[in-house]
């Protein structure tokens, strides 16, 4: 059975909080198929530092190494026990066969990476949207495979268990730019989203929450923006931001925190300054045109009202 | 159809157009038909219906040929990368330009477009046939706020403030109470409209 060891940087703990609350798998069933070395919010027998002087001394092999959170090697900031969190993954990188980023922290350095007191705060191997990280650009496990990015602010458990599955089959895991799972990050938000039909029709919404319209022209949406399965995969199984009539935030980006205004489109002369992936502006911008002007009355009524 | 052909009928098309928009703005709308076109145009009424089904779906036709020439131009500047001060100045020139060498374009803007709404209502809705430059538009007056050297604003009040005064000026010239040119004007008046729309 292969092993999982989860340490923490920098963390809020979102994504452990995210991890347990997974379904189909749980994350105890997960535990049935992988053997749990240590996980700081779920080990109480166990201390941190034995595991690693065991894996340190080939005692313990080491086949998927997780980390939560921002890196740091300053331990004012952040530390394991004895162990600041960059000596802790100097030890371990060298040791695990596959390394995973839970969440954005641990893959872009994210929100803790803008801290102006502490410059040394990055990503696994990404610092935003540069190969800049602690680990080198060129950095590989034992298995061939860099850092697994699983990003998201927090990652969702599903993402997080069918990556860690993939691994226990012995599956390929395709890579994107951001190395994170094709088979996850190759949809977006909008893709599955259940207002695409008020998209395409250019009708908005004008306020959050409501079942009706578009989130993307007004409100900040950037749904079509941004890679993540959130409306194939849905949240607790139900829903998603866009579903409950609150915009994508755009949280599996690098660009995630360094973004402003996240409930506003940023616009020029009422024209949206950026657009959809895979369109030009000018495609964009005649497909709105034509759209505005071709109405859909149903796409006009409260849902409630329409026939 | 072979491809020579269809180039061919292309090419005749676009003759059409040429005749039956200066005989729209010449002699308006109503006061056009299909016979008056093909003879103009040395051809059969019945060759005519071969490229056009109706006098409206010619009239709808000229209407986006003009959009996508008009389009295509300030698309070529829009491309450049010149200071959008400067690309005020290349639209608005450009726009005389096609008024002097094509003044029925023009005129069939502000003399068929604008003045019988009814003949343009299915098919030419809202923005539909004028699409090309409308686009092309937005697309210069989103990249000069976004670089912050327009004026952040509404659409349509910027929009009005860059083509208002270039139909403005047409409109006076067709009037024949322009002691100049249009083009003569074109530099006084994209200073204008610069001053207009600049950020402060």
């Amino acid at each position: 059975m292969k092993t999982l060891l989860w340490i923490q940087g920098l963390t809020c703990n979102g994504n452990t909080q995210s991890v347990l609350n997974g379904e189909n798998p749980s994350f105890y069933e997960l535990l049935t198929k992988v053997r749990l070395l240590f996980h700081p919010a779920v080990s109480y027998r166990e201390k941190l530092h034995n595991v690693v002087e065991r894996i340190k001394k080939g005692k313990e092999k080491l086949d998927i190494l997780v980390v939560e959170g921002a890196i740091t090697g300053d331990e004012r900031f952040g530390r394991a026990g004895k162990y600041s969190i960059t000596e802790l993954l100097d030890i371990l990188s060298r040791k695990a066969e596959y390394i995973i980023a839970a969440g954005n922290c641990a893959s872009f350095g994210n929100i803790p990476a803008l801290y102006s007191g502490n410059p040394d705060v990055r990503g696994l191997q990404f610092r935003f949207e540069k190969k800049d990280g602690y680990l080198p650009p060129d950095f590989k496990t034992s298995s061939g495979y860099p850092v697994i990015n699983i990003t998201g602010c927090p990652v969702h458990p599903a993402w997080f268990t069918q990556t860690v599955m993939a691994i226990v089959e012995g599956k390929d895991i395709m890579l994107d730019r951001f190395n994170r799972p094709k088979e996850l990050f190759m949809y977006l938000p909008h893709d599955g989203c259940i207002r695409n039909e008020y998209f395409e029709w250019k009708v908005e919404s004008e306020e959050f929450g409501h079942k009706e319209g578009c989130l993307f022209y007004n409100l900040g949406c950037r749904g079509p923006l941004t890679h993540a399965p959130c409306n194939k995969v849905l949240w607790n199984r139900v829903s998603s931001k866009t579903r409950a009539g609150m915009s994508c935030l755009g949280c599996t980006e690098f660009d995630f925190p360094l973004r402003e205004n996240y409930f506003e489109t940023k616009k020029n002369i009422g024209i949206p300054e950026e657009v959809p992936l895979g369109v030009t502006k000018r495609a964009y911008i005649t497909i709105t045109g034509v759209a505005k002007t071709l109405k859909n009355e149903r796409l006009t009524k409260k849902l409630e009202e329409t026939d | 159809m072979s491809k020579i052909r269809k180039a061919a009928k292309e090419e005749k098309k676009k003759e059409i157009v040429r005749v039956a928009c200066r005989l729209f703005a010449q002699r308006g709308y109503y006061n056009t038909t299909i016979p008056d076109i093909a003879e103009e145009m040395g051809m059969s009424v019945g060759n005519l219906y071969n490229y056009f089904k109706s006098k409206e779906e010619l009239a709808k036709y000229i209407m986006q040929y003009s959009s996508r020439l008009l389009g295509e131009e300030i698309r070529k500047i829009n491309e450049e990368n010149i200071p959008t001060k400067e690309k005020i100045y290349k639209i608005v020139r450009k726009f005389f330009e096609i008024g002097q060498q094509q003044p029925e374009l023009i005129e069939y803007f502000l003399r068929v477009f604008l003045s019988n709404r009814e003949v343009f209502e299915e098919g030419c809705e809202g923005f539909l046939c004028v699409q090309e430059v409308v686009t092309e538009l937005m697309l210069f007056l989103e990249e000069g706020a976004r670089k912050g050297d327009l004026r952040q604003q509404d659409f349509f009040p910027a929009f009005v403030t860059l083509m208002g005064p270039l139909g403005g000026m047409v409109f006076l010239q067709g009037e024949k109470v322009l002691p100049k040119t249009p083009l003569e004007y074109s530099d006084e008046l994209a200073e204008n409209i610069w001053r207009a729309l600049k950020a402060d």
